[in-house]
């Protein structure tokens, strides 16, 4: 256990009228879930979920170069994204593991360019060191604002028509990994169409002061609905069964994005040099004659469930690891994500299973993800 | 959350009922359903196995961690709670009746089970 006194959000209050049972998370006592994980999972897919994710880690990057660093800092095309868009990218370090997965936001056009980078809670200060370090010699300001926003995300099909009630920002006119600023229950909020579920949904970033106020005002608009407020259990299964990366599962240090399967974010053909640059370029020619063990999903046959570190087996030989396993509320099994090698990685590769404590449980290998929406 | 006065109980969260013909139920608290979540998956010990006090007999799966499940008496099993096995959810729903899990023909107890009461004490510290 560490030491350090756990930090609280601006909603701790409300979770815990709400009777939610809490959780150490990254050094912040968190929503765990309110009931039942699996119904607020379930909520999400067919109607919506309310989400406090201000343990999400917001930097704030300003100035004339504001782009060129971040092109430098990190692995993505920043200075390619438009005013009101965003951008899934990653920070490597220079022998090109990956530090932390992150969304950029490129604030719509005041007068300098705004962007906000949002880290993992887990990774927010070594992103935001990485970056102070990584700004030297450019004109551009990186800016501590983990305390200046706190985060609510509305997820689920019937989150548009819930947040319609609450302003007169252009959601219609708002597309997926965008964000644009408005006034959402009388509070000014960034609005931005992303989330971490699978689903449509949206993630408002407000001062902390106004969380509460922005919280009441989406249960009651979402009462209609079947909205509940979700814990951070069924954000795991949810984001899971999208096949979405979670960084200290998925991804890490000793990982670079090619051998994550995530080569596609690394942008070589960017101007100007990056922090990674050469090492990642080997491990792209790495990956390409020998390539890595690769993220796969796997589906059990039976009921016992994969949990991250367990072997993945085959013909008695260890042929990979799961990276994060649980019971999918949709599909009713249990799933995993796993790194296998290349040999046994197709959709349909007979004789795989899991070694659940001794015990080799077959499983099917399937391409990710394991859940789509239908649009 | 109540614990009903007629069980006693151990420090692992399992309760067992008074013994009807020397036969005793077991089942875990909801105290214990509740810090599990949503169980997925029991795996009880067979009729005819021999549990011993205090060790393990089978395990609780839950949407993020898998628990042992442990004896709470020596004995033999005399029958176990298929409908538990095929909708382990009962475990969640009620603890305390449906979701009970094996019966043991009990031929040691440690003297340390507690009542209703220590238990609520010791579950809620």
């Amino acid at each position: 256990m560490s030491s350090t006194p756990l930090r609280h959000t601006a909603l701790d209050a409300l979770h815990r009228s709400l009777g939610a049972t809490m959780t150490d998370f990254a050094g912040w006592d968190m929503p765990l879930r309110y009931g039942s994980e699996r119904d607020e999972h379930n909520a999400v897919r067919t109607r919506a979920g309310l989400f406090d994710l201000s343990h999400m880690g917001e930097i704030t990057v300003t100035g004339p170069q504001a782009a060129a660093l971040l092109d430098y800092a990190l692995v993505g095309n920043i200075g390619g994204v438009k005013p009101g868009r965003a951008r899934y990218t990653m920070i490597c370090r220079a022998d090109g593991g990956i530090l932390d997965d992150l969304i950029v936001y490129r604030l719509a056009e005041a007068e300098a360019p705004e962007y906000m980078v949002v880290a993992n809670a887990s990774n927010a200060q070594v992103v935001l060191d990485a970056l102070a370090e990584r700004s030297a010699g450019f004109d551009a300001e990186v800016r501590d604002d983990r305390d200046a926003y706190a985060l609510i995300a509305v997820q689920g099909p019937q989150s548009p028509a819930i947040l319609k009630s609450l302003t007169d920002a252009d959601l219609d006119g708002l597309k997926y990994y965008a964000g644009l600023p408005g006034t959402v229950a009388g509070v000014p909020a960034l609005i931005a169409r992303t989330g971490y579920t699978g689903e449509d949904g949206f993630e408002l970033f407000v001062k902390p002061e106004h969380a509460v106020e922005l919280w009441q005002a989406l249960t009651k608009a979402g009462e209609g609905a079947g909205l509940v407020p979700c814990g951070l259990s069924c954000r795991d299964t949810l984001r899971l069964e999208a096949g979405m990366p979670l960084y200290g599962h998925e991804l890490s240090t000793s990982l670079t994005p090619f051998d994550a399967g995530l080569g596609r974010v690394v942008k070589f053909e960017k101007d100007g040099d990056f922090v990674g640059r050469e090492a990642l370029r080997e491990a792209a020619a790495r990956a390409e004659q020998n390539p890595p063990r690769v993220l796969v999903g796997l589906v059990a046959e039976g009921r016992r469930v994969p949990r991250a570190g367990y072997a993945v087996v085959a013909g008695g030989e260890v042929i990979g690891e799961v990276t994060s396993g649980a019971p999918s509320p949709t599909l009713g099994k249990p799933i995993a994500m796993a790194y296998v090698d290349a040999a046994h990685a197709a959709p349909g590769t007979p004789g795989v299973g899991v070694d659940i404590r001794g015990s080799h449980e077959p499983y099917e290998v399937v391409a990710l993800p394991f859940y789509k929406r239908q649009k | 959350m109540s614990n009903p006065q007629q069980l006693r109980y151990s420090k692992e969260h399992e309760w067992l009922s008074a013994a009807d013909d020397g036969v005793s139920t077991v089942g875990i608290t909801e105290h214990a359903a509740n810090a599990l979540g949503d169980v997925v998956f029991v795996q009880l010990p067979e009729v005819g196995d021999s549990v011993s006090a205090g060790e393990t007999c089978g395990e609780l799966e839950s949407t993020k961690s898998v628990s042992d499940l442990y004896s709470p008496v020596s004995g033999e099993v005399t029958e176990v709670n298929e409908d538990v096995v095929n909708d382990p959810s009962l475990v969640n729903s009620a603890p305390f009746e449906g979701g009970w899990l094996f019966k043991v023909r009990v031929t040691d107890e440690p003297g340390d089970l507690l009542s209703a009461d220590e238990y609520t004490a010791f579950s809620a510290g």
